[in-house]
């Protein structure tokens, strides 16, 4: 992933699909790491799975890799499809029976669609959809459309809170895009001259750069913390915590890059829109710090602790 | 040099810890002073002798240090669950708490047997007081600058000088001050030492400094030709700086940096549980409890780190500065919160705990390393100076 990098990214990004790199990692048997070693996995563990997200993230790959390993978790083997599986964040029907999913992450490089349907986890197949066009020039999110009948129940919508986990899935990106946008920033800072130095021996610079630093940190700690569970998915509150941060971390990450970089910063050609681009998207992308600041809090009043010490040392992964 | 973003790994506290935290429940349940919010909102600047001997009794003061001076013989993890306890309900635990966070383990680290024979025991037992004596009038963050100066004589140091923004010196019985004993000013980190002070001896004089919140946390310190005996020294001569050093990841690592407000943050969420929270307070509860979240990963990642003797400077001033800014936004939130509706019935002591806080909050990035000096630490450790 790291080889392709930036390259794959763009060519996604300008509709051209990336069916050789679908097909090298489906053939290399990565999009079954999750899945236990008797169903032909890797049994990995979820706090073994955050690397790979964080990767995926730092590396801008244009596929929904994260999601469709993640999807051997919550769908039996003998539904599981073959190709990219993304996650919807919402699902609605219309008068006319009509599914649609506003939004999709990934949507442009999935097969399928895996969304809350009432009270069933149900597997939508891309192929059967409308697309319908956003119009944001070199995103991957699009609108999808079915006619009624498509889609097919693969599990109860109890079995996961597939909100939660499609958030969490984007902190870990975010926790990887933010490092690499922090890596090239730091970078930049220390080759770019002007006025006879390098403009990362101007304090100004120096101290946006500390802030950012401690963002970047936030973030990766937040998201991996979130993956230390010992059980098959992590809590909802450990999730919420991750992408509270994430979203609202990635902000000032994002911009604290561009300041930095001046012009060059946001031309099409040099890579930093890239990954800035995204950490936008993945910050709204199942809800913003403002969704998981709300169910926190809302947490918070329910729960019986006097300490809010008590209540955040009883969020864990 | 290893990447500083890779040093932020979630780490958890060892199992026992929780059994040592049930313990300090305990403890606090039953030796707590019955203070109103307003006053356990002082938290970590609270001096209350009493509660620290108290601590002491229970083998709680000076946590980490060797038993054979005293101490509990217990690791940074268990210190870390008994601060977060303490910190959590506003502890009154000023009088011991620099004794037992850096003067003690500074003496444990440089100290000759007798002085650790000497004062570990009493810091221990909570019969010892210790303040820093670093600020002075014209050396605040240019700490090296320091102009107080003590003469070899006759085998002995004759110190003379003065020192400022002390806190609680008018209450301890010692301050380890940091000095010039060697060269001039121009030397800056060379020629400085430190010693440890008995507060009694004539030639001193203590005043203290009324806050803006009306308290008196902090005082100047006069030095009149003291004679301090040759033991008084710490370590060599012209340690001071390496010493003063070592102090500031102590000093600056612990979960204070973040707790300082944490109980008026309670005290408004008790309001807010009373009545009908609105969806923005309750957005805002969820923001404090995210960041708080996180922070607590932070801190105990460091802590981890001094358990395993090493020394996270870099990484403790960035902790640093995150726990103080969240510190200081949480008078901030609530008073936007509580202002939302100036016809609304008026929670008195909610509103002195605020009052409180927000008051004393800017000292929150100022005490420790103040949040300039701190990010350029961190510029230091990312590679940008």
């Amino acid at each position: 992933m790291r080889a392709q990098g930036a390259g794959a990214a763009r060519l996604a990004e300008l509709d051209h699909g990336v069916p050789a790199l679908r097909q090298a990692l489906e053939e290399s048997g990565f999009f079954e790491v999750l899945a236990s070693e008797d169903e032909n996995g890797a049994g990995l563990e979820m706090r073994q799975f955050y690397p790979i997200v964080a990767l995926c993230g730092a590396t801008a790959v244009p596929l929904p890799l994260p999601q469709t390993m993640v999807a051997r978790l919550l769908v039996p083997p003998q539904h599981i499809p073959q190709g990219t599986i993304t996650i919807a964040p919402a699902l609605a029907e219309s008068a006319n029976d009509e599914i649609i999913c506003r939004l999709v992450p990934f949507a442009k490089t999935a097969d399928h669609v895996l969304a809350i349907r009432g009270s069933e986890l149900i597997l939508l197949p891309v192929a059967s959809a409308t697309m319908l066009p956003g119009g944001v020039p070199r995103s991957l999110t699009a609108s999808l459309t079915w006619q009624r009948g498509c889609g097919r129940c693969v599990a109860p919508a109890a079995s996961v809170d597939l909100q939660a986990l499609g958030a969490l899935l984007h902190a870990g990106l975010i926790a990887g895009a933010a490092k690499r946008v922090f890596d090239m920033t730091l970078q930049y800072a220390n080759e770019r001259t002007q006025f006879g130095r390098s403009i990362g021996k101007f304090q100004a610079i120096q101290h946006q750069l500390s802030v950012m630093a401690e963002y970047v940190a936030v973030i990766a700690i937040a998201a991996e913390a979130a993956f230390q569970t010992g059980r098959r998915l992590p809590s909802v509150l450990a999730c919420a915590v991750a992408k509270s941060r994430a979203s609202e971390a990635a902000q000032l990450v994002a911009a604290t890059a561009h300041s930095v970089h001046g012009a060059i910063g946001i031309t099409a050609e040099f890579e930093l829109q890239l990954y800035t681009r995204r950490l936008h998207e993945w910050r709204m992308a199942h809800g913003s710090e403002v969704y998981w600041n709300s169910i926190l809090g809302n947490n918070v009043l329910a729960s019986g602790h006097a300490l809010i010490t008590d209540f955040v040392r009883g969020v864990i992964a | 040099m290893p990447d500083l973003l890779d040093q932020f790994r979630p780490a958890t506290l060892p199992a026992e810890s929780e059994g040592f935290r049930q313990e300090v429940k305990k403890f606090i349940a039953q030796h707590l002073p019955m203070l109103p919010v307003d006053v356990r909102a002082r938290s970590w600047a609270a001096f209350d002798a009493g509660f620290s001997r108290r601590l002491a009794e229970r083998g709680w003061v000076g946590l980490t240090l060797p038993s054979k001076y005293g101490g509990a013989q217990l690791d940074a993890f268990s210190r870390f669950v008994l601060l977060e306890e303490l910190l959590s309900v506003g502890a009154p635990v000023a009088a011991h708490w620099i004794g037992d966070r850096q003067s003690g383990p500074l003496i444990l680290k440089y100290g000759t047997e007798n002085q650790k024979a000497f004062y570990l025991p009493r810091i221990c037992r909570a019969e010892a007081f210790f303040c820093i004596g670093m600020s002075e009038p014209n050396s605040g963050s240019d700490l090296a600058s320091v102009g107080s100066r003590a003469t070899l004589c006759n085998g002995a140091w004759r110190l003379n000088g003065r020192k400022i923004w002390t806190t609680h010196g008018h209450r301890c019985h010692y301050a380890i001050a940091l000095v010039r004993t060697s060269g001039e000013a121009a030397d800056r980190q060379k020629g400085l030492s430190q010693f440890v002070i008995d507060l009694s001896l004539p030639g001193i004089t203590i005043r203290p400094i009324e806050d803006l919140s009306g308290d008196q946390h902090f005082c100047e310190m006069f030095f009149d030709n003291v004679d301090l005996p040759a033991a008084a020294l710490i370590g060599q001569e012209g340690q001071g700086w390496e010493q003063a050093t070592a102090e500031l990841a102590f000093e600056r690592s612990g979960p204070e940096r973040l707790y300082s407000s944490i109980v008026l943050l309670d005290r408004w969420i008790a309001m807010l549980r009373s009545g009908t929270a609105k969806e923005a307070d309750r957005a805002v509860v969820g923001r404090l409890t995210a960041q708080l979240a996180t922070l607590r990963h932070m801190s105990i990642t460091i802590t981890r780190k001094l358990a395993r003797g090493e020394n996270p400077v870099v990484e403790a001033a960035l902790v640093k500065d995150l726990g103080t800014t969240f510190e200081q936004s949480i008078p901030d939130l609530i008073e936007s919160a509580l202002g939302a509706d100036p016809t609304a019935s008026v929670d008195m002591e909610l509103h002195r705990a605020l009052a409180y806080v927000s008051q004393i909050a800017p000292a929150f990035s100022l005490r420790g390393g103040t949040r300039e000096i701190l990010r350029g630490v961190i510029a230091r450790g990312l590679g940008l100076r």
